[in-house]
Order: C-alpha cells, then sequence, then structure tokens
C-alpha cells in the first residue's frame, strides 16, 4: 500500500481522521440535540408543548441556546482562582468527549480493499489478518469517567463561593461513591466475557438472535450499572450536586457563557458514554438482524439502541422525584455495593458449575 | 497497539482544541462590563458574608477515604474476573475468601457508623 508512516499505511490516516471526526460529530450533535430532545420530551409528558419558536417545531433551539450563550458576559469572580477557574470546566469537558473512542460502533467495512473497524480506537491488521482495539477499553472508560470528578470538584473549589463549594463536594462524595458501584456491577459481566475489550464483547453477544445479549444473563448487573451509572453523572433522580432549591446551581453557580454550557455539554457527553457503554456490554452493541451481512446497518442499530436508553433518562427525569442527600449515599454503599459483591460470588459459583 | 492508540491522541487533540477554541472566542465575543457587585461571590442576592474556603464536614474525607480502600478491592476483582476459568477452584476459593476479608470490612465500617449521613 505504498507509503507507510510508523510501519502504518496511508489508509490508516485516513480512516482514522475520518472515524474521529465522525464520532466527534457524532456526539457534538446528540449533545446538542439530546438538550432539545429532553426539553421536548418532557414538555409532552407533562401536557406542555416545549420549545415552538425557534424553527418547526422548536428544532433551531440548540443553535439558538448555543449562538446565546456565546455572546454573553464572560464573568470570572474577583475572589476566585483564576487559573482553576478557567481550566475546570475543560477538564470536565475532555475526558467526557474522548471516551467514546474505544466503544464499537459497527461491524468492519471494507473501503479500496482497505478494513476498517467502525470503532475509533481500533485498526485492521493486514499481516496478522484481525482487528485490533484497545484491549483493556473499559478501564480507558473507567478512568476517563473518573477523570470527570477532578473537573467538577475544582470548579467548586475554584469558585470561592459557598454554593460552589458544597455542590462541589456533594458532586464529588457522590460521584466517587456511585463510581465504586457502578465498577463492581460490571465485573461480572467480564467474568463471562473473559475480556476488557469491548469488539470482542459485541462480538460475544452476537448469536441466538439477541437471547445472548449480557442483559439476559446478568441482569441484576445491568440494572445496577445503568442505575450508578445515571448516579455518577449527576443525572435525575441523583442530581444532587445541581439540586436549585438548596444550592442554586450547585458548582456551575459562578460559571457564565460558554463555560457554564461546558458544564453541561460534558454532562449530556456523559449521557451519550453511558448509554452507549450499556448499550455494548448489555444490549448487544450493534448486533441487530442482518448486521454482520450488511455492515451499514451495524451503525443504525447501535444508535438506535443508544437513543432509545437516552429516552429512557429523559423518562425517568420526567417520572422521579429528586432523592435525599443521606438517601442517596445509603443506596449506593449499603444496597449496590454489597449487591455488587454477592452478585460476583453468585456468578463465580455458578460460573464454575456450568 | 499504536494503532489503536494513536486515534486516542487525536480524539484528545481535537477535543482540546474544540474546548479551547470556544473558551477563546466567547470570553473574545461577550461583552465586558464589569463591576465589583458583578464580581462578587453569589449570595442570593445578600453582600458575602466570610469566605467560602472553611472547614467543612468530616463526612467527605470518610467517603473519600473508603472509596480508595474499596476501589482498590475493585481493582484487585478485575484481573480475576477475566481469567477466573482458567483458574478453577483455586481462583474460586481465593477470590472467596478476599471477598469475605472485604465484607468483614465492609460491615465494620458499617456498625461504625461511617456510612450514616444526619
Amino acid at each position: 500500500m505504498g507509503i507507510e508512516i510508523l510501519g502504518l499505511p496511508m489508509m490508516y490516516y485516513i480512516a482514522m481522521l475520518a472515524k474521529v471526526l465522525v464520532a466527534f460529530v457524532f456526539v457534538l450533535l446528540t449533545v446538542a440535540y439530546a438538550t432539545y430532545a429532553e426539553r421536548k420530551i418532557i414538555g409532552h409528558m407533562q401536557v406542555r408543548l416545549g420549545p415552538m419558536r425557534t424553527g418547526w417545531h422548536g428544532l433551531l433551539q440548540p443553535i439558538a441556546d448555543g449562538v446565546k450563550l456565546f455572546f454573553k458576559e464572560e464573568i470570572i469572580p474577583s475572589q476566585a482562582s483564576t487559573f482553576a477557574f478557567l481550566i475546570a470546566p475543560l477538564i470536565a469537558l475532555i475526558p467526557a468527549f474522548i471516551t467514546f473512542a474505544v466503544i464499537p460502533f459497527g461491524g468492519t467495512i471494507e473501503i479500496m480493499g482497505y478494513k476498517i473497524p467502525m470503532q475509533v480506537a481500533a485498526y485492521y491488521d493486514t499481516t496478522a489478518g484481525q482487528v485490533f482495539d484497545v484491549n483493556v477499553g473499559v478501564l480507558y472508560i473507567l478512568a476517563m469517567s473518573s477523570l470527570g470528578v477532578y473537573g467538577i470538584v475544582l470548579a467548586g473549589w475554584a469558585s470561592n463561593s459557598k454554593y460552589s463549594l458544597m455542590g462541589g463536594l456533594r458532586a464529588s462524595a457522590q460521584m466517587i461513591s456511585y463510581e465504586l458501584s457502578a465498577g463492581l456491577s460490571i465485573i461480572a459481566v467480564f467474568m463471562l466475557s473473559g475480556t476488557l475489550s469491548l469488539t470482542k464483547i459485541v462480538e460475544l453477544q452476537s448469536g441466538m438472535g439477541g437471547f445472548e445479549w449480557y442483559v439476559f444473563k446478568q441482569p441484576l448487573a445491568a440494572f445496577m450499572f445503568f442505575i450508578c451509572a445515571l448516579a455518577e453523572i449527576n443525572r435525575t433522580p441523583f442530581d444532587l450536586p445541581e439540586a436549585e432549591t438548596e444550592l442554586v446551581s450547585g458548582f456551575c453557580t459562578e460559571y457564565s457563557s460558554m463555560k457554564y454550557a461546558m458544564f453541561f455539554m460534558a454532562e449530556y457527553a456523559n449521557m451519550v458514554t453511558v448509554c452507549a457503554l450499556t448499550t455494548t456490554l448489555f444490549l448487544g452493541g450493534w448486533n441487530g438482524p442482518f448486521a454482520v451481512a450488511v455492515p451499514l446497518l451495524g451503525p443504525v442499530y447501535f444508535v438506535a439502541k443508544v437513543y432509545f436508553l437516552m429516552f429512557f433518562c429523559m423518562w425517568i427525569r420526567a417520572t422521579v422525584p429528586r432523592y435525599r442527600y443521606d438517601q442517596l449515599m445509603h443506596l449506593g454503599w449499603k444496597v449496590f455495593l454489597p449487591l455488587a459483591l454477592v452478585n460476583i460470588v453468585v456468578t463465580g459459583i455458578i460460573g464454575y458449575f456450568i | 497497539m499504536l494503532g489503536a492508540y494513536l486515534p486516542i491522541l487525536l480524539l484528545v487533540i481535537v477535543a482540546v482544541g474544540f474546548g479551547l477554541c470556544s473558551l477563546v472566542f466567547s470570553s473574545l465575543i461577550g461583552p465586558k462590563k464589569i463591576s465589583a457587585l458583578k464580581l462578587s461571590p453569589y449570595e442570593s442576592g445578600c453582600e458575602p458574608v466570610g469566605t467560602a474556603r472553611e472547614r467543612f464536614s468530616i463526612k467527605f474525607y470518610l467517603i473519600a477515604m473508603l472509596f480508595i480502600l474499596f476501589d482498590i478491592e475493585a481493582v484487585f476483582l478485575y484481573p480475576w474476573a477475566i481469567l477466573y476459568k482458567k483458574l478453577g477452584v483455586f481462583g474460586l476459593v481465593e477470590m472467596g475468601l478476599f471477598i469475605v476479608i472485604l465484607f468483614v470490612g465492609y460491615i465494620y465500617v458499617w456498625k461504625k457508623g461511617a456510612l450514616e449521613w444526619e
């Protein structure tokens, strides 16, 4: 294949650029339209119309919001630690956007004789004749989601405002508590799969017309992971860090303009990632009818499953009231943590005898 | 190996670029009419009292310490989970003992009231 850079053919770099851009634009657009979809869905669930004025049925609302936030005044409080105050939204946003790299969103397609796996951080090795991806993909996701905590706790501390500090502290305590339970609950899945590579986990769920999905083998783990993930990304009913009735706006009270928007973009990007990870681990990833025969169907199934889960998140937001902080900690430490450990032990014993 | 990790580097560059650009552009475009009142920390419209950098509840430290302890246990469980079918009965018993010890510590923490929030 002609020119090679670092032992990789030219086509690899073209494919890499294309995949990175597609994934980034996908997350960005989904984030933008998730805000619109959320307002619209919750609106209709509460017998309202939601945004209607900007464009047909308010379809241009995310763009209007974005432009508005761009033109807003930027305020850096005089008592704030300026550098930390500026860097905090970036620390929250960047991990949220790069987590998507290891999630497979389709099978392998062939363009001009070069096989391209539809996963950002993966490539097809022609000499070995197989797809190589990040073989610790799940650990990468867990690591990146832990990094997001820094952005939020730093934002709360750097603002030097009481509401921000309380919001930041609450957020960090909540996020680390549920990160633990989320991390423990998915161990049962890896006991079944025997690998941390997300490509292989999706492959293992391809058979039996959907009944090989891990949600059927590990329903408790799927349930716990999804709830813990909701709590980890501060979604309702666990959105205590931004509980506006008591903490104004939590850790982002002092933020304005684009920096404020970045926290919300991070939150929605995290929601996309969590839904994509749940899809990959429990709902068979991009598998579906004819997905192997027609590779382009893979991303369609994947996106459909992710959007269904995101709809589910919004549905929960419209239905369930907010938790109290002590109830939240109680649920995380006294219910999900022992339950996850018991699930591991039970899976271990059953898995050994079968 | 390199082939799988290069795209992550590129994605990091794209994400950092996007974040920095939106920070810089919004600060260039937005209006700037600052006043001392506007730059003071928000306290529901009242004059800010004291500093925010005060002592806060010990509970948060406790949670952070417990998190580190239990997260390390989780880190031990990951490699075991991958290999547990190959390790057979030996691996199962080993990890069973490990989890039992972990549970004893967990019950101690619970009984000591470290997980209570008033």
